[in-house]
């Protein structure tokens, strides 16, 4: 043992070497994962079996507990609004009969068009969140299902009706989400009414206050204003179109004096997600 | 062989802990980095080799699931338990300030890390916006759960250099 312990002592590389190699493996390893999935493919099965159950076990705990706690504090807040419910209940059931009568309107008008399908009618899949990005600058998230539930990279990903982000990473039971609050997001969306293109991109700053940027709306009519809807458009490689993004609060004119941008408010809560749809249809396949 | 197991376990829990159980408790949105208390200290507990170690298996579980580039987040953690490493020999297990100090300075290195390899790179020069919202109340809730937890890894290493000392 003693003899051993002397060997081992005696071929002990120093720190500084082994810090080199480490940061070369490293290095190494960036390059390659930014090529090929050569040395993530492996890890991520095995991370997947030994991370994944016990992040979903937390993860229902946790949700339950804090689930409780809600329910307590919410009781109240949620007689009243109960109260003004009902009356707007009333008032809504008169719109939505005029809403329906203008839905069949509009699948007449689709059929005659042959309109493309809405995203309504894409294959989804529900899916649990169960962890959070470790650190603080990014916004991706964790779910519970990956490429044995039929998930690939590029996903779309939606909660309610609106857009969440994209599946950037999968294992073979879980998934990560980039959500397009995350800083480092770009989506092709466009204008409903007007069908005009512009960017949506993340922005860490903005991330804390529910805000999203857009920018390059070119609108030489000023017809878009505050309250108009942002669905993702057509000519995005990877979003599905006509998925709902968000709501515009606030648009400028740019100082080049040709395009516009500000902000929009997503129609998804992102601090309060739960549960995500997966949209089982790759942007590219449809074509 | 022990401390391999204990430590492969610790710094698995610690990767659960941190991107679960802690946004149930997280302040505005925030979260204290687990991972870098458990490499700093046992850097500055053990040396640098054990700190690399300790660092490279965090940076791998990070790299994994919240990765952009695999590699980028593993290189952070082995620097950190490295630089730590060098401050083994005026270690000692009671006096909390150097400890505090030296985590504080590691969150303060790896966010500057992460702020100028994956913001400022990019453009993002409003780096008094990330200071004052996203670094500033890391490092305060990274402390305050120094605090909380530095104890544990001491005590725990304490038994474990117990253990190798009787079996040696």
């Amino acid at each position: 043992m003693a003899r051993n312990r002397s060997n081992k002592n005696k071929i002990k590389i120093p720190s500084k070497y082994i810090l080199l190699i480490l940061a070369i493996l490293c290095v190494s390893m960036m390059v390659v994962s930014y090529i090929t999935d050569v040395f993530t493919g492996p890890l991520k099965i095995v991370a997947g079996y030994t991370v994944v159950p016990f992040q979903k076990g937390i993860e229902s705990v946790g949700s339950w507990l804090t689930g409780r706690s809600d329910d307590i504090r919410e009781l109240q807040a949620l007689r009243e609004e109960n109260d003004s419910l009902k009356l707007s209940m009333d008032e809504l059931t008169i719109k939505n009969n005029e809403l329906l009568q203008d839905k069949y309107e509009l699948s007449e008008l689709r059929q005659l068009y042959e309109l493309d399908q809405k995203y309504s009618e894409y294959e989804k899949v529900g899916a649990r969140v169960i962890g959070k990005d470790t650190g603080n600058w990014f916004s991706t998230f964790l779910i519970d299902k990956g490429s044995n539930d039929g998930i690939a990279v590029d996903m779309n990903v939606m909660a309610g009706s609106g857009l969440v982000g994209i599946i950037t990473e999968v294992g073979p039971n879980w998934a990560t989400v980039k959500s397009i609050i995350d800083d480092d997001s770009n989506v092709s969306a466009m204008i409903q009414s007007t069908s005009d293109n512009l960017i949506v991109e993340g922005d860490l700053e903005l991330m804390n206050e529910g805000f999203i940027k857009f920018s390059q709306l070119i609108d030489e009519d000023d017809e878009v204003k505050q309250g108009d809807q942002i669905v993702t458009s057509h000519i995005s490689s990877k979003y599905l179109p006509g998925i709902s993004v968000g709501y515009i609060t606030e648009i400028s004119l740019d100082a080049n004096n040709l395009t516009k941008s500000g902000l929009l408010t997503p129609v998804v809560d992102f601090k309060h997600m739960s549960t995500v749809l997966i949209i089982k249809e790759l942007k590219q396949q449809k074509e | 062989m022990l401390r391999k197991v204990i430590l492969t376990l610790i710094i698995f829990f610690g990767f659960i802990f941190q991107c679960s159980v802690l946004n149930y408790i997280s302040l505005g949105g925030i979260v204290p980095n687990i991972l870098l208390i458990i490499t700093a200290s046992f850097g500055f507990m053990r040396g640098q080799n054990e700190g690399m170690a300790v660092g490279f298996l965090c940076g791998i579980l990070v790299d994994i699931f919240f990765g952009n580039v695999f590699g980028f987040y593993t290189i952070c953690y082995v620097l950190i338990g490295y630089l730590n490493g060098f401050f083994k020999n005026i270690f000692y297990p009671e006096d909390i300030k150097l400890p505090l100090l030296l985590i504080t300075v590691s969150e303060i290195v790896y966010c500057m890390i992460c702020y100028i390899f994956r913001f400022l790179l990019r453009g993002r020069l409003a780096f008094g916006y990330y200071f004052v919202h996203i670094i500033l109340p890391e490092i305060v809730y990274t402390i305050l759960a120094t605090l909380l937890i530095y104890k544990g890894i001491v005590i725990l290493n304490e038994w474990l250099e117990d253990i190798e000392r009787r079996n040696a």
